[in-house]
């Protein structure tokens, strides 16, 4: 593994709490929450549209690209998770692309957001991390269902966090939304974000069980006011996890969080998204709805372990002219 | 930039479609083009320039056509029309099947040429307009195809002259050519001068289809060329989409010549927010609404009516939407607004806005160009007073105004000369259905804006013109029923004697009007005789006057509308059932009057009853349709009433009067009759089965007085929807030249006696609404 480029980043320059104003939520209000309104039709439009209505071309497509992968969680999250795996997706996170390739595109080096790991590799990730910069964001909370009991979900994010991991993805209890606890969600969010202490929280709503968008928007909504740094549609395993609807319908909710609480609260797509496309749409997607503020790994990420390799792809394209080929870039 | 700086910045760059193949074309053709006539293109003429909007370059030159090149394209589709129409529907239905499959082939050389012509983004080029012109040819090759089986009673009008306009070059062409030539008809098409080339384009795709010489002939011009269409004697029907005041003009150059007529015209759509809406996304819709194609279009959605318990917030949103367009190079395809179609309607756009803005604040968060482009822009804080609310701009301009409650938005939404087409946004499926029909549009979309598709009917009511184009519907618009007419005889009433016969007490015969007999505004009358000589009694000369109150009761009646048709069935049955127990008097009253035998007269009772029973039993069963658009949702086609209809009635004393209101009254529109010339009183009988059938009043209104003098009055009255006339005098075309007022529908028998069927009744009856309902949880 090769650190020595990147030794003069900053320690943790991807998290939120360096650059903005953490989010400390807001007292719940229902009115505001469950005022929300989604429409599908229209908002599966808007996502249809948008792809046709803001094309990225040449050095510009490569530099979002890039940027794409400066705002990647790296992860890995299978039952068959290794120390030595772990270890591979870290040193593939410090150096996401081949060195040649950036130097065509005149670029330093740049890293992936963080890298994203089950409690058990967080201390392997941290270590194999080390002078990187590279946060390590754990999956706590009784990941995917959160259904253990609330107190071993609030215990394991302390670990969590005392194993070095300085971003926590957890996950919501889905009942809560489904049953029309709103209280308990705000409480259990409360929670959560209070064990992470100085760790930034990205809340997992699982989208595709929440049966509507406008239970994700309220969804989004209690979240936001119980101090989430980031919303995050899917622990990507759902049925169904991050698609576009489902992201204008969760952004639009952080735009009203912040014009009315001046706080700006972070963007988690996860699961299903590999194409390098894909991923210029979302981008442009932030751009349109958010803003370029919002354009930076302390405020976006993609949760995605496939993409990196088809961007990576795509960049030897830009390069060379050539379509490439998945063997040329080394695995993570 | 290199790629570290665009790395920060996250700017989008450019990303042009190439005009290469386009230009080519262009040069291949030598950049100057005659028109398409009889298969063949002609020879250049005297020329004009067409430009690129956005840079101002001249793309090519296009041919002035003279009156000699209009006569000749004429003469191409007359000649070619009765063998067209005898090849059969299946035949024709190849045809555009094969037009459609080019236009696909070459889509993206349309796309590209119509964004160098028009200015509009190549992005709406290519995925909205050329995807729906292929959509339009497929959907009418399949209306060819079924025409002999589904339409064995209509036939082709013959040769129609089409006249389109700049927004959508185009696709207008295809909303013209489509059904007319596969319905049978033959076309002479006249593109807008500014946007000739995809027109021309298309010609040569005609010839690549095969399509027999003469079927379609495209001539190029300007509004002398059009006028020149409108006048032709050798045309049968004339289609025009564009201005108002055009379309009135046409109205009026048409009167009386027997050309079938549609308008597709301006409006001023209102884009109505409810508080329980999906607010960004009714924000979305605008831009759909009012910045699609530089807000040149004629349904764009440009009077903002917003909740007041929103508008503040809503307003604030909408400007920083508005700051995240794109403006510029039409070729990008990352621009959102492209240019305006020439610097003429640009200085038109910035004129109204300077010289009328005043009273608003004007919000404008992006700014413009250099060159033919004008800002989105937004103005707040107008009211129904102010011009700009009731204009039509034509440009990327929404002006916005706030309402209270559903009943207000109403208000304020009806409240304009225009019914185009109207967006409403709410969560709430009762608010949406409920409002929707109460709306004075041809098209409502809800939660939605700008939806087009074949299958639904498509164009506006008031001074938006009148036909429907799409659907079933749209094929009104190029066939005419299989009916043989004859020439009205105008029969003459008896004179009166020279010695004076008078039998019985006196009898008043007045008017009708709001459920009560009235005299006369003028204080005149005229005796009515037998043909011995009798005294039959008198009857008032109406005027003017009593139009206008007649009008006022019909308008007040409006609750018949929404009555429901089963009441509406019993009511008329009651009507027949009443009229035949008085079957004996009213026989009587026809002979005498018209001293025709007693079978006939009998039979003229019976009609009448007939008739009465036929449109009873078709007040609940002329159904609406739900049309099937590539769209998760739905597209309603609901018959609605027209309202308030003006009808000359024919000269069967009785049956006369009761063909006109029965079909009209069944379909909740409410009637002022005018009775038969020459004999009225088996009229003015007629109200006395009305007053003891519980029909509401104001519904039924009938008239007695000469008809050449009231037919200036019925036409040009503004709060009239539409005027028929079935009159032995020769008034058709001083209705149709004054019907040009507020563009209402006419029907007029142009001296001819037709036997219509009850479906031919019913369609004059009834205004199509489309209301777009798309969803989805």
């Amino acid at each position: 593994m090769t650190t020595t480029d990147i030794t003069t980043a900053s320690v943790n320059a991807h998290l939120p709490q360096v650059h903005e104003p953490r989010n400390t939520g807001v007292p719940l209000d229902l009115d505001w929450a469950l005022g929300a309104q989604a429409n599908t039709s229209a908002i599966e439009r808007r996502c249809a549209n948008l792809p046709a209505r803001r094309s990225v071309k040449k050095d510009h497509q490569a530099a979002w690209l890039l940027k794409a992968i400066t705002m990647i969680d790296l992860t890995t999250l299978s039952g068959d998770d290794t120390a030595e795996r772990v270890k591979r997706l870290c040193a593939k996170a410090a150096n996401p692309v081949r060195r040649d390739i950036l130097d065509a595109l005149d670029m330093g080096p740049i890293t992936t957001g963080a890298v994203c790991v089950y409690h058990d590799m967080v201390e392997t990730a941290v270590t194999a991390l080390e002078g990187t910069g590279i946060p390590v964001a754990a999956v706590s909370t009784g990941f995917p269902a959160g259904l253990s009991p609330l107190h071993l979900r609030i215990q394991e994010i302390q670990e969590s966090v005392k194993a070095g991991a300085t971003e926590i993805d957890i996950v919501i209890s889905r009942r809560h939304v489904l049953s029309g606890n709103w209280q308990a969600l705000y409480d259990e969010m409360r929670a959560f974000r209070e064990a992470c202490g100085e760790a930034h929280v990205k809340a997992i709503l699982a989208t595709g069980e929440l049966g509507s968008l406008r239970n994700v928007a309220r969804a989004s909504y209690i979240c936001m006011m119980a101090g989430a740094d980031f919303i995050k549609t899917s622990t990507g395993k759902e049925s169904v996890n991050a698609t576009l609807p489902v992201s204008l319908t969760m952004i639009r909710a952080i735009r009203d969080y912040h014009a009315r609480t001046g706080f700006r609260v972070g963007y988690k797509p996860a699961g299903g998204i590999s194409k390098a496309k894909d991923s210029l749409v979302y981008l442009s997607l932030i751009k349109e709805e958010l803003g370029a503020h919002w354009l930076q790994p302390h405020m976006f990420r993609f949760g995605a372990s496939s993409l990196l390799g088809d961007i990576e792809r795509q960049l030897e394209h830009h390069v060379t002219g050539h379509y490439s080929a998945a063997y040329r870039h080394p695995i993570g | 930039m290199t790629v570290k700086e665009i790395f920060e910045t996250m700017e989008y760059g450019d990303a042009p479609e190439s005009a290469a193949e386009a230009l080519r074309w262009l040069v291949d053709n030598g950049s100057r083009f005659g028109h398409f006539i009889g298969g063949q293109t002609t020879e250049v003429g005297t020329t004009f320039e067409s430009r690129n909007p956005a840079t101002g370059e001249v793309l090519a030159h296009i041919s002035q056509a003279s009156q000699a090149d209009v006569d000749l394209a004429v003469a191409a589709a007359k000649a070619a029309q009765k063998k067209w129409e005898k090849i059969g529907g299946k035949a024709r239905a190849k045809y555009l099947y094969a037009l459609a499959r080019l236009v696909q082939k070459h889509a993206r050389l349309f796309s590209v040429l119509e964004s160098l012509d028009n200015g509009k983004p190549i992005r709406e080029a290519r995925d909205a307009d050329i995807p729906l012109v292929a959509r339009h040819f497929y959907y009418h090759a399949g209306m060819a195809q079924l025409m002999d089986e589904e339409l064995p009673d209509r036939a082709p009008l013959g040769v129609c002259g089409q006249i389109i306009p700049w927004n959508f070059p185009l696709l207008m062409l295809a909303w013209k050519i489509a059904p007319a030539i596969a319905m049978g008809n033959t076309v002479v098409l006249k593109p807008a001068e500014y946007t000739p080339l995809t027109a021309l384009l298309f010609a040569q795709i005609c010839t690549e289809a095969g399509l027999p010489k003469g079927v379609v002939n495209i001539v190029t011009g300007d509004g002398a060329v059009g006028e020149m269409i409108v006048a032709h004697n050798d045309i049968d029907k004339i289609a025009f989409t564009g201005s108002t005041a055009v379309g009135r003009r046409i109205r009026q150059a048409t009167a009386g010549s027997g050309k079938s007529l549609t308008l597709e015209l301006g409006g001023k759509s209102p884009y109505v927010v409810f508080e329980d809406a999906d607010i960004d996304s009714a924000i979305e819709g605008l831009v759909d609404a009012i910045f699609f194609n530089q807000g040149q279009v004629c349904c764009a959605g440009s009077r903002l009516l917003v909740q007041e318990s929103i508008a503040e917030d809503f307003h604030n949103r909408l400007i920083a939407r508005m700051a995240k367009l794109r403006i510029g190079n039409p070729l990008d395809k990352s621009i959102d607004v492209g240019a305006i179609v020439d610097p003429a309607q640009l200085s038109r756009i910035t004129q109204m806005i300077e010289t009328s803005a005043q009273s608003g604040k004007v919000h404008q968060p992006v700014a413009a160009p250099e060159g033919c482009f004008y800002p989105p822009t937004l103005i707040t804080g107008l009211h129904g007073s102010d011009s700009l609310m009731q204009e039509e701009i034509f440009g990327p301009v929404l002006v916005s105004t706030t309402f209270r409650t559903q009943a207000e938005a109403v208000q304020v939404a009806n409240n304009t000369r225009f019914g185009l087409a109207a967006s409403v946004w709410t969560e709430n499926i009762n608010l949406a259905l409920d409002i929707a029909p109460k709306l004075a549009a041809g098209v409502v979309w809800v939660n939605g804006a700008n939806m087009f598709d074949a299958a639904a009917g498509f164009g506006g009511l008031r001074e938006s013109g009148f036909g429907r184009e799409g659907g079933w519907e749209g094929l009104q618009a190029y066939t005419k029923p299989i009916v043989k007419g004859k020439a009205v005889k105008a029969p003459k009433a008896f004179d009166k004697p020279q010695v004076l016969e008078v039998e019985g007490l006196d009898r008043t015969a007045k008017m009708y009007i709001g459920g009560k007999q009235a005299r006369p505004d003028s204080g005149y009358s005229k005796g009515v005789y037998s043909s011995k000589g009798k005294l039959l009694g008198h009857v008032g000369i109406g005027s003017r006057k009593d139009i206008r109150n007649a009008v006022e009761a019909a308008r007040g009646a409006a609750g018949w509308a929404k009555a429901s048709a089963h009441l509406r069935a019993q009511i008329l049955y009651y009507i027949g059932e009443n009229l035949s127990a008085r079957s004996d008097e009213f026989a009587a009253r026809i002979q005498a009057m018209t001293g025709t035998t007693a079978g006939k007269a009998v039979q003229e009772v019976t009609d009448a009853i007939e008739t009465l029973f036929t449109f009873a039993a078709w007040c609940d069963k002329l159904d609406g349709a739900a049309k099937p658009v590539p769209m998760r949702g739905v597209a309603l086609a609901m018959n609605e009433s027209l309202g308030v209809i003006g009808a000359f009635c024919d000269d069967r004393p009785l049956a006369g009067l009761v063909e006109v209101i029965a079909p009209a009254i069944a379909m909740g529109n409410r009637v002022v009759a005018v009775a038969s010339d020459a004999y009225q009183l088996a009229a003015t009988d007629f109200y006395q089965v009305l007053d003891t059938s519980d029909l509401p009043a104001g519904v039924v209104n009938i008239i007695t007085g000469p008809h050449d003098a009231l037919a200036e009055t019925m036409a040009g009255h503004m709060d009239i929807d539409a005027v028929w006339s079935f009159s032995s005098s020769d008034i058709s075309k001083h209705i149709e030249f004054e019907s040009a007022s507020n563009l209402k529908r006419t029907w007029v028998n142009n001296g001819m006696d037709r036997g219509y069927s009850a479906r031919d009744w019913l369609a004059q009856s009834v205004e199509v609404k489309t209301v777009w309902v798309p969803y989805g949880e």
